[in-house]
């Protein structure tokens, strides 16, 4: 973070920075400090973002929630409302490069606007406390507040501006977008579609691959079990889930995650079951056995992995992901189940000599 | 086939918009789209039940169930005994795959 606490009173008569006095105010004097923050994004910061991107203490990447200051900002000054999350206050502060503005920090527990606003906590309850909270009346002449646009399904704009005063004004959904914004206050229809573009989903996938580290578990009991091509093939289902599928996510056919998961992970698994499936060091039966076995669990493995990356991607619905989660895991697990059995026995027939 | 994302659970009554356009500034798919005298349900398979637009739109015009289209927060809140709809909870805890 680069927002600097401010000890000084915010609220002065004295010339500087903060000059927009609140002498002759008919607000209530403000309760809290104003912080300073700049647009500068520092080393320190993207190694904040770094970390925050592989998982790295998920809810430690935060913002003290409240007022800042950004550049040196009057009483005509836009308002900007974000989240305490570190990128999204980052991004925020960085894309109003030579901007003076408000920025009002929500306290949304270090998780970014979009996900806090379905959570509501960036919602219009915290809007409303921490306009009341900063003082924002007597802070600004406006009565108006930029919220960022996936902010939305958090915030009330009716009821924001019966209980605080203050006018919601959805921005873009891209603070990138925001100098362009700002030169009319109108988002073009670009501004407000969520994309979900190759780079978009390539920053998610160490997360997705940290959370299913523990996975990687069956992958070393394989190597011990089954040899070294079962451990990879393990490994390489688990890779595949986490990192191929949301790289190629647009390309594999279908809709719906489980199938994209199904057909990306068959694919993946076939090169395994031939090397299974023409092992000269087994049986025919067992040959054919192994193969099938691959076959039914690298897909499901896949599939059930690509399942969960919905609540990552930008456009499921609820309605749909739970109709997947009842059509779909049902028959992820009947593979699995199926391709257990199957490899049991063929441990059991290795154990009793028979291959 | 395949797409099981058609049905969701959005309701739009155009009868009671009032032409604000809020509806079509704050859905991120453009499900709404600006009509002549009221907003104009486009895109209705692209809602993915946010809340939006029906927690913004002044006349109560348009109602959703909203909610987290997120599996993981779904399964282990029917893995935890709770209710999938109601109680599954997407960020803010360990493991969770928002940030």
């Amino acid at each position: 973070m680069d927002g600097r606490e401010e000890t000084g009173p915010r609220c002065s008569c004295l010339p500087g920075p903060q000059a927009q006095s609140c002498c002759g105010s008919t607000g209530s004097a403000p309760a809290e400090e104003v912080r300073t923050a700049t647009s500068r994004i520092t080393l320190a910061n993207r190694l904040d973002h770094l970390l925050a991107r592989w998982g790295w203490n998920r809810e430690g990447h935060r913002v003290e929630p409240g007022l800042y200051r950004l550049s040196r900002p009057a009483a005509d000054s836009p308002v900007f409302a974000s989240a305490n999350y570190t990128l999204s206050f980052d991004a925020l502060r960085s894309a109003l490069v030579g901007v003076d503005a408000w920025i009002l920090v929500l306290d949304t527990k270090g998780i970014n606007v979009w996900c806090a606003a379905g959570k509501g906590t960036f919602g219009t309850d915290e809007l409303v406390r921490r306009i009341r909270a900063a003082g924002l009346e007597s802070v600004v002449s406006h009565r108006k507040i930029i919220v960022p646009q996936l902010g939305a399904p958090g915030i009330a704009a009716p009821e924001v501006a019966r209980r605080s005063g203050f006018a919601v004004e959805y921005g873009p959904v891209r603070a990138r977008d925001l100098p362009e914004y700002l030169k009319t206050h109108t988002a073009i229809p670009a501004m407000r579609r969520v994309e979900f573009p190759i780079a978009d989903r390539i920053v998610l996938a160490p997360v997705e691959l940290v959370l299913a580290l523990p996975m990687f578990l069956a992958a070393i009991v394989l190597w011990y079990l089954a040899g070294p091509v079962a451990a990879l093939a393990a490994a390489s289902a688990i890779l595949t889930g986490t990192v191929l599928f949301p790289i190629l996510l647009p390309f594999v056919p279908t809709r719906d995650f489980s199938t994209k998961g199904l057909i990306l992970g068959a694919i993946v698994a076939l090169p395994f079951a031939f090397s299974f499936g023409t092992s000269p060091a087994l049986p025919s039966w067992a040959a054919a056995l192994s193969a099938v076995t691959v076959l039914l669990i690298m897909p499901a493995v896949v599939a059930y992995l690509a399942l969960n990356f919905t609540g990552s991607s930008t456009f499921t619905s609820r309605t749909g992901v739970k109709k997947e989660i009842f059509r779909y895991v049902p028959v992820m697990a009947v593979m699995v189940v199926a391709g257990l059995l199957a490899g049991i026995a063929l441990g059991a027939s290795r154990l009793m000599g028979v291959i | 086939m395949y797409d099981i994302y058609t049905e969701t659970s959005l309701r739009y009554d155009p009868d009671r918009c009032i032409n604000c356009r809020r509806c079509t500034q704050v859905c991120p798919h453009a499900v709404f789209t600006e009509g002549p005298d009221r907003a104009e349900l486009a895109r209705p398979s692209a809602c993915m039940e946010c809340g939006a637009c029906a927690l913004n739109c002044p006349v109560q015009a348009i109602t959703v169930q909203s909610g987290v289209g997120c599996a993981w927060a779904m399964i282990a809140a029917a893995l935890r005994g709770k209710d999938m709809d109601t109680e599954s909870s997407c960020g803010g805890n360990d493991g969770s795959c928002c940030g």
